[in-house]
């Protein structure tokens, strides 16, 4: 549409639009500012126990202290392990997945381990993880991998199954090969499976993560957390959690910047 | 001998299944000469679009023979274009990149490949839309593009496999008109599969009428309009035209 003579009743619909979400994003911040406030002045006039909840003030200081308590290096910590095991568990994911898609025969005999291995609380394997490999990085590793792995090849094997038939066909009239239905067709087919996938990874491999260092005990954000509750420290733990939920949302918002770079590629 | 360039002999298909066998196609002969149209009709699910995917090389016969130019052929032929019912564009690449998807695929992206490609899309109006995408284009544009990128192998016969059945009615005969005009420019044999009777009549030399499964050759019509420049659209007007409708009509009567 040319920009120049926009008519009445469109500049009023998309005033309405921007007006709305104006709205509805005030209303947010105002939920949060609400939630802290109420947070503050109850745990100032002592009708909740600030020993127990922690306060916002308290968060603060614990934040401002950031040099003395190593915030900065557990943060790091965790962070590089969520990379590692987020990197390793998709692009072995992935790879699983060709391999399944090359062959009908595998994907078959496979098809009841991977529903069962989708099932099981991949937390219980912690101890083994630990005695595997040690309790370490490799353990906290490995736990990240372990919680992102199956999903990561029943997502996208399923997305490669799905892959229309009728553009796979196509490409077999012209007598392509396997490798090239598989680049030329099925993995550019299936870019926003592999998107989902990244996504959901980026939040189940920070889960692996936490669950390793709780287990682990040595450092990170999951550590933090541990040691916190255990010295009876809820201004940590509570710190902890904000710069987790922090750190997740960094994670996720490089997903959708990266989605949003290959779509406007591919534009 | 006549100058047939596609030989179809004792073509049957049996399927295999869990619960049984089903029998597609009994005993299929057909020639097709060079240059001429033919389209086969027949009851849904009677195997005319199993008996395009033989002949492509996609599916396997049980027996039976497949001659092209006097030569039998086994699995997918370089000289045979297949068209689908979609056009299986891939709105990720541009339309260049569509119509040369086959000779990439074969490995014959050459110099000489790839302008004989740009001839056909400036011949055919596609040539300044060659940087969109799928997306960007009509229904009818993409088709021509799915055209462009089987003729790009130099195919010497194209099997359309109900190629317009996802088109809406207006497009549909304007595509059908355009690639009719195409084809026959081009001196490419077609074998076009189609459910729709007033459409087997306006493209086709002759029309091959299957039986329900297990389907058998019923019987071959030749189509002649007493006119000049016939294209799909004017023989529609002329009075044999709904002769032969009715004639192809009641031979694929559904209790036959």
């Amino acid at each position: 549409m040319d920009n120049k003579n926009i008519s009445e009743d469109r500049k009023k619909y998309l005033r309405k639009i921007r007006i709305n979400k104006i709205t509805v994003l005030i209303t947010q911040i105002f939920v949060l500012i609400a939630f802290i406030i109420l947070w503050e002045v109850l745990a100032e006039a002592k009708v909740i126990n600030s020993f127990i909840t922690s306060s916002p003030s308290r968060i603060l200081d614990t934040f401002m202290n950031i040099k003395s308590n190593n915030l900065m290096m557990h943060l790091w910590v965790t962070a590089y392990e969520t990379i590692i095991g987020f990197l390793a568990g998709t692009i072995l994911g992935i790879i699983i997945a060709i391999i399944i898609w090359w062959s009908e025969f595998l994907s078959k005999v496979l098809e009841p381990f991977l529903v069962v291995l989708n099932s099981l609380p991949k937390t219980a394997l912690g101890p083994i993880i630990i005695i595997w490999v040690g309790a370490g990085t490799p353990a906290i590793i490995v736990m990240a991998i372990a919680i992102s792995l199956i999903v990561t090849v029943l997502d996208i094997s399923n997305g490669f199954v799905n892959t229309d038939k009728e553009k796979i066909k196509m490409a077999k009239s012209f007598n392509a090969t396997k490798w090239q239905l598989l680049t030329k067709i099925v993995i550019p087919s299936n870019i926003s499976t592999f998107i989902n996938t990244l996504k959901v990874n980026i939040g189940l491999s920070l889960v692996g993560v936490i669950t390793g260092e709780f287990l682990v005990s040595k450092a990170g954000l999951g550590y933090l957390i541990v040691y916190g509750g255990q010295v009876f420290q809820l201004d940590l733990v509570m710190t902890s959690v904000i710069i987790l939920g922090i750190l997740a949302a960094i994670m996720y918002q490089s997903v959708v910047i990266l989605e949003k770079i290959i779509l406007r590629e591919k534009k | 001998m006549s100058e047939n360039i596609l030989s179809l002999k004792n073509i049957t298909k049996i399927y295999q299944a869990k619960n049984g066998e089903t029998k597609a196609l009994d005993n299929i002969n057909l020639d097709v000469k060079k240059g001429e149209f033919v389209s086969i009709i027949g009851p849904s699910g009677c195997g005319k679009s199993t008996l395009l995917s033989i002949i492509a090389g996609l599916e396997e016969r049980n027996t039976g023979e497949v001659y092209l130019d006097g030569e039998e052929i086994e699995g997918i032929s370089s000289e045979i274009g297949y068209m689908l019912q979609k056009d299986g564009l891939l709105e990720w690449r541009t339309i260049y990149k569509n119509v040369i998807l086959g000779l990439e695929i074969r490995g014959i992206k050459t110099k000489e490949n790839e302008e004989y490609v740009n001839n056909l899309l400036k011949k055919y109006h596609l040539y300044e839309f060659k940087d969109k995408y799928p997306t960007q284009l009509s229904g009818g544009m993409r088709q021509r593009a799915a055209l462009i990128r089987t003729l790009a192998i130099k195919p010497k016969i194209l099997l359309l496999d109900e190629a317009f059945s996802a088109l809406d009615y207006q497009t549909r005969i304007m595509v059908t008109k355009d690639v009719y005009s195409i084809l026959r420019q081009e001196g490419i044999t077609a074998l076009i599969v189609t459910h729709d009777i007033s459409e087997s009549i306006s493209l086709s030399d002759r029309v091959v009428v299957l039986s329900r499964r297990p389907a058998k050759i019923k019987n071959i019509h030749e189509i002649k309009f007493d006119m000049e420049n016939r294209t799909p659209i004017n023989c529609r007007e002329r009075p044999e035209f709904s002769k032969y409708f009715d004639l192809l009509w009641k031979e694929l009567d559904i209790n036959g």
